[in-house]
């Protein structure tokens, strides 16, 4: 039998299919990461216990609404989104023990011993005709001032932010749950209504 | 004459592209790893809105995502240009979420079913009205934990 020859495959073309494939990933795919706001929606409550709200005192209870013009109202009149901030970090640590300002009570945690920390809740609420920008906006600032409110207060006893905290770590999870239970994101969503008119 | 001219006098020598295959490859490869299947054709134009207080949607598989917004321009003259409710690649009603949220439930590991989490893709411009009632059938779907999808703000002191 004649041996036949093994003839050497042309490899010109491989880059051109390489091309090829890499483009239609390139077009097929995604690679961008999300990011957003996280928050936990309450759960829909009982049908009998739907009037049973918690009493609050109205001291404790920060206000916060927008209307369908996207105007900020907080507490007592108009203000900017970039005001709300500090108010709120305001309201919560109540420097001077103001009588339209929350009220406080003790906690004991391990990491921060025995302080005293506040009763407020914010109450939010919108109109159906806020935007949806405006509403985000004012999320955002609300998450921020309890996010600093939290950094400082890690600052002050250990040296080190709370955004920089690394949950994996033990130490430093534990300490992240106390900081979360001395400033609470305590965000109340009012049910929405829906009134006539519009 | 000169020295420059003398080495390009002698005429284009041909470059080597016996290892252009393997760089391509090596690029496919890495983008391969690195990304992941578009899973929607989206319906609805989308800018979400910016914020600063961020963070990252960890496993994709346990993300399902709503998307509101104004149709797309080609098909406004069917659907009009108001906010729709976008599920997977059809437009839905609010009524239709607590379907999307079981359907997507049952597709998960029985352990990650709590971890779920919805991601609102939501345009800015959008009246809070539809969002609100969105948020109720999430409710009532007892998928509580969301994620208000949004993009990182750009730090105007840092653009100064």
């Amino acid at each position: 039998m004649a041996k036949r020859e093994i003839q050497e495959i042309n490899a010109g073309s491989m880059a051109d299919i390489a091309f090829l494939l890499l483009i239609f990933f390139l077009v097929a795919t995604t690679m961008d990461i999300d990011t957003g706001i996280s928050r936990l929606l309450p759960p829909m409550p009982e049908e009998e216990e739907l009037d049973d709200d918690q009493e609050i005192r109205e001291r404790n209870v920060f206000v916060v609404l927008i209307n369908k013009d996207d105007d900020l109202f907080v507490e007592d009149g108009f203000y900017d989104v970039s005001e709300l901030k500090e108010m709120t970090k305001e309201f919560f640590l109540n420097p001077n023990d103001a009588e339209n300002q929350s009220e406080k009570r003790e906690l004991t945690t391990d990491y921060f011993g025995t302080m005293m920390v506040s009763k407020g809740v914010i109450s939010l609420r919108n109109d159906i005709g806020t935007s949806y920008g405006k509403y985000i906006a004012v999320q955002n600032e609300l998450a921020a001032a309890v996010n600093e409110l939290r950094n400082e207060l890690c600052m002050q006893k250990f040296g080190k932010r709370y955004d920089t905290l690394d949950p994996l770590n033990e130490t430093e999870a534990d300490l992240i749950s106390d900081a979360k239970k001395v400033f609470p994101m305590a965000i109340s969503e009012a049910e929405p209504k829906s009134v006539g008119g519009n | 004459m000169s020295k420059f001219k003398k080495a390009s006098g002698k005429g284009l020598k041909q470059i080597n592209t016996a290892s252009l295959p393997d760089i391509v490859f090596m690029l496919l490869f890495f983008f391969m790893v690195t990304t992941v299947m578009r899973e929607t054709n989206l319906k609805v134009g989308v800018i979400i809105p910016e914020a600063t207080e961020i963070k990252k949607l960890e496993k994709k598989s346990l993300v399902s995502f709503i998307y509101i917004g104004k149709p797309i321009r080609n098909l406004q003259k069917t659907f009009g240009s108001e906010p729709r409710i976008q599920l997977n690649d059809a437009f839905a009603t609010p009524d239709d979420i607590r379907d999307f949220i079981t359907s997507e439930r049952e597709q998960m590991d029985e352990n990650d079913q709590k971890q779920m989490t919805v991601s609102l893709k939501i345009d800015q411009d959008t009246r809070m009205g539809i969002v609100t009632e969105v948020k109720q059938e999430l409710r009532k779907a007892s998928a509580l934990k969301i994620n208000y999808s949004s993009r990182k703000k750009i730090d105007e002191a840092l653009l100064r």
